[in-house]
């Protein structure tokens, strides 16, 4: 069982409303769900599509073919329909869409009509076209039921009533006028994890003892920011809209130095404007993280579509030489710990971390079976209260063989906390000494950075290990590669090896040896200049032959990937 | 018993007459005056002779980036709001390139005291013109003459609603140390913009062409009618008023969050467990 669904639609129309709805659906039938969407940069009109695949194995992008089709424009007909697979379905409404569409795949569901006559407002048609999604794959009625419940329940008895019947007339309708559909769902199972990767990072630095945000809303960050709002009273956290990004980053470095786990969130050109508060922090040693949800650029680029190509922006972003932690996570469960080991070496070597997103992973929807909270970590690095007073002779920059010093909170002792932009001596105080300049910078650069390498993790390696062919990858095509390797593996020795800890590079063991053996190395990336395969050659001096890149603004799909790679191995 | 050797910091490297001495002098006295102890005081600072004040005095310091004091000072004083939250910065510094964040930070309205150095030039990048020097004044870089018209500060800031507004002048510092002194009793964000003669490269407004003009402003003023502020706000010339120009009672930024309701943010302990049992109800985990 494997099946995708393509909902359409203008914005303003609901489609988002409705593929996340149906993804909770699935999630709660247990079934295996990776959603991904496709919108334009514009409020209202235009052509959005959500596309969600289901299956009863774990799925991590997306397929190109789709089975059913959920149009609520007439655009969305036109599109995608050659994208029908063999036993695919157009559902739509001929009152919505004021025309009748005569390919004998197209099912006519009165989505408007049951709305309005459940009582409800039109916009509940869309209730009413889950139902019919849901009616025609034989997803278990109580199931649906119980999420549209669950979604009106705070807006009281009587709209959950309506929706409830929309929902069910909707089902119902479907059901008889689809008598020869022949989609089939495995028994309900146990409800799955269903999360994006902005929720994922969110919830992973709530966990992780955030107590401060500041952030200005830039597509695709946006619903990090969002996200922490919207839980911020439950975990104790203050979230400031700032005027500027350079305001954000600003506040979160004062948050930090004051004491408190802060992050804040951005896209391509508001972390151009932070880049002058990133080597503050490196030069102040002041704890922070920063999401970069990447987008097509430069300047405004392409707001809302996708593309992987600030890896070596974030790496050399900040003017001066000074330690910084780079990861990429490849998925939203990574998203999730990786966000958790972001805030604890960043307050462990009193570092900026960067985690680098994208609109793909950003916005994807991912199930899981299960999130592992025993293995996240929480260790409260300052100084603070009695262990802070009774310090002797306290100085905030204080040479030590690790090259970390004390981070006292300031105000909890009579020791002072002083830090300076300027270089500075271990006190804090302006220098222009030349030997503690020397030392400043061995301490802040290369002794930490020797540390920090210790704790990176090896990248992933999937597929026949001994295959002399390995594909190469990094941050969010982690899934399409992965399922790529999963196609050619049936005819062809081939292996993976995906990077999600991006800088520094781990210890050169295992895993270079590992990369050095193969005969052929394919890269593949989001970008059109292979960034990745630079900072490698750069790092280890290691080339890849080959490059695969996309760089149009859409994620890579599947067939498509496997094709490229077969033309180069072949 | 609190002393001026309390606050005594490095030793200034300022120009021997800089107004940024008196200044300096004024807010240890006030510091001492009003019993606060230097660990409970956080100063943050910019870039310019003004942004080395932290390291004269004797306080928790924040030496940041060019007019950027204000967003880092407001991070701090929402993580810890038991502190006492000074931002320093010129008129280069605040108005100039951290221009932004001055508005935004008076519509916030936190319970941090700024003080901008003002000397209308600027001083460590060798005489430029600021947004504060006077229309048509020469310099290497506006050898034309500045062309833009000065910012006022003060009717800025009424004009934004800031709940405090006062203006200083480093020539009377008894004054100042006084207004010093309210700035910090006042519950709310303070703006106090300093006039403090450069005399190396501000050959206008000297010394002496400020006392012929500055006035302290009548008991009689109504500081708190915002109108008759703004009045007083557009003295510039002949007579020049200095002294407190308006102040409101409005809630802080601080006292306007939640979270903030019971204790400083940085106090409230962060519950490992308690936040994963949170995380499980949120997404379904067993």
């Amino acid at each position: 069982m494997n099946y995708s669904i393509k909902i359409g639609g203008e914005a303003g129309q609901g489609v988002q409303t409705v593929g996340e709805t149906l993804c909770q659906i699935f999630a709660a039938s247990g079934l295996h769900v990776f959603s991904h969407q496709d919108y334009e940069s514009r409020i209202r009109g235009g052509h959005n599509f959500y596309q969600i695949r289901i299956s009863e194995d774990s799925v991590m992008c997306p397929k190109e073919k789709v089975d059913i089709l959920l149009a609520f424009d007439y655009e969305s007909v036109r599109l995608h329909t050659p994208e029908l697979s063999e036993i695919g379905q157009i559902l739509y409404d001929s009152q919505i869409l004021k025309t009748k569409i005569s390919d004998s795949r197209s099912i006519d569901v009165p989505f408007l009509k049951i709305a309005r006559e459940t009582g409800g407002p039109d916009i509940a048609s869309n209730i009413a076209a889950i139902g019919a999604v849901c009616g025609i794959l034989g997803v278990k009625r109580e199931i649906l039921l119980g999420v549209v419940t669950n979604i009106f329940a705070k807006k009281g008895f009587e709209t959950v009533a309506k929706n409830v019947e929309a929902a069910q007339a909707g089902y119902d309708y479907a059901i008889k006028a689809c008598i020869m559909c022949p989609f089939r769902l495995p028994e309900p199972r146990p409800r799955k994890i269903l999360i994006s990767g902005n929720e994922a990072i969110a919830l992973g630095a709530l966990v992780s003892g955030l107590k401060f945000y500041s952030g200005y809303p830039m597509t695709p960050s946006t619903g990090i920011l969002n996200y922490v709002a919207e839980h911020s009273l439950t975990f104790g956290c203050i979230v400031e809209q700032a005027e500027d990004e350079i305001a954000a980053i600003n506040m979160v470095i004062g948050a930090s130095f004051a004491g408190v786990r802060s992050m804040t969130a951005t896209s391509g050109g508001g972390f151009a404007l932070m880049v002058e508060g990133l080597s503050l922090a490196g030069m102040t040693e002041t704890p922070l993280v920063i999401v970069l949800a990447q987008r097509p650029g430069p300047a405004t680029g392409l707001p809302t579509k996708t593309e992987a190509a600030d890896l070596l922006f974030a790496l050399f972003a900040g003017h001066g030489e000074f330690s910084r932690i780079i990861f990429a996570p490849g998925t939203p469960l990574e998203a999730f710990y990786l966000t958790n080991k972001a805030f604890h070496l960043s307050e462990k070597y009193q570092v900026p971390v960067i985690i680098l997103s994208d609109q793909y992973l950003a916005d994807s929807q991912w199930t899981f079976d299960s999130l592992d909270l025993e293995s996240l970590r929480y260790m409260d690095m300052r100084l603070r209260g009695a262990s802070f007073e009774n310090q002797k002779g306290y100085k905030r920059h204080l040479f030590t063989d690790t090259g970390v010093s004390p981070l006292g909170v300031p105000g909890d002792a009579r020791h002072l906390v002083v830090t300076d932009s300027d270089e500075h001596d271990e006190e804090g105080h302006i220098t222009e000494d030349r030997e503690l300049r020397k030392r400043m910078v061995e301490k802040r650069l290369f002794k930490k950075l020797t540390l920090i390498r210790r704790e990176i993790d090896e990248p992933t390696v999937y597929g026949d290990v001994g295959a002399d062919i390995a594909v190469l990858c990094w941050g969010s095509t982690y899934g399409v590669v992965k399922e790529a390797i999963d196609r050619i593996l049936k005819d062809f020795p081939i292996s993976m090896v995906h990077f999600k800890e991006m800088y520094p590079l781990p210890y050169e063991g295992h895993w270079l040896e590992f990369l050095k053996k193969k005969r052929i190395l394919i890269n593949v990336e989001q970008n059109a200049t292979s960034q990745f395969a630079k900072l490698l050659r750069m790092e280890t001096g290691l080339a890849v032959h080959r490059n695969i890149n996309r760089f149009d603004g859409r994620p890579f799909g599947v067939e498509d990937l496997v094709e490229r790679i077969y033309a180069h191995i072949e | 018993m609190l002393t001026l050797n309390d606050f005594k910091g490095k030793t200034p490297a300022w120009c021997p007459g800089c107004g940024n001495y008196a200044i300096l002098k004024a807010f240890n006295s006030a510091m001492v005056e009003l019993g606060i102890e230097p660990h409970m005081v956080v100063i943050v600072s910019g870039i310019g002779q003004a942004g080395k004040f932290p390291h004269y005095t004797r306080c928790n310091t924040f030496n940041g980036l060019h007019g950027r004091t204000l967003p880092v000072a407001t991070g701090i004083k929402l993580a810890n709001h038991s502190l006492v939250v000074f931002a320093v910065a010129g008129d280069g510094d605040c108005y100039g390139e951290g221009g932004n964040h001055l508005i935004h930070a008076i519509r916030r309205n936190p319970n941090i005291k700024l003080m901008v150095h003002n000397n209308q030039v600027y001083g460590l990048t060798k005489g430029q013109a600021s947004p504060t020097t006077s229309q048509g004044v020469l310099t290497k870089a506006q050898p034309y003459g500045t062309l833009s018209e000065p910012l006022n500060p003060v009717a800025l800031a009424i004009a934004l609603d800031a709940s405090f507004v006062a203006r200083g002048f480093a020539g009377l510092p008894d004054d100042l140390k006084e207004l010093i002194k309210e700035a910090v009793k006042h519950r709310g964000f303070s703006f106090l913009d300093i006039l403090q003669p450069c005399v190396t490269f501000n050959r206008v407004n000297t010394y002496s062409w400020y006392k012929e003009r500055v006035y302290k402003i009548e008991l009689s003023h109504p500081v708190h009618d915002r109108i008759k502020a703004f009045e007083k706000a557009l003295e510039w010339g002949d007579r020049i008023p200095v002294g407190i120009f308006y102040r409101k009672e409005k809630p802080t930024l601080e006292e306007k969050i939640p979270v903030l309701k019971n204790e400083p943010l940085v106090r409230q302990k962060f519950d490992f467990e308690m936040a994963k049992s949170l995380v499980r109800k949120i997404k379904n985990v067993d």
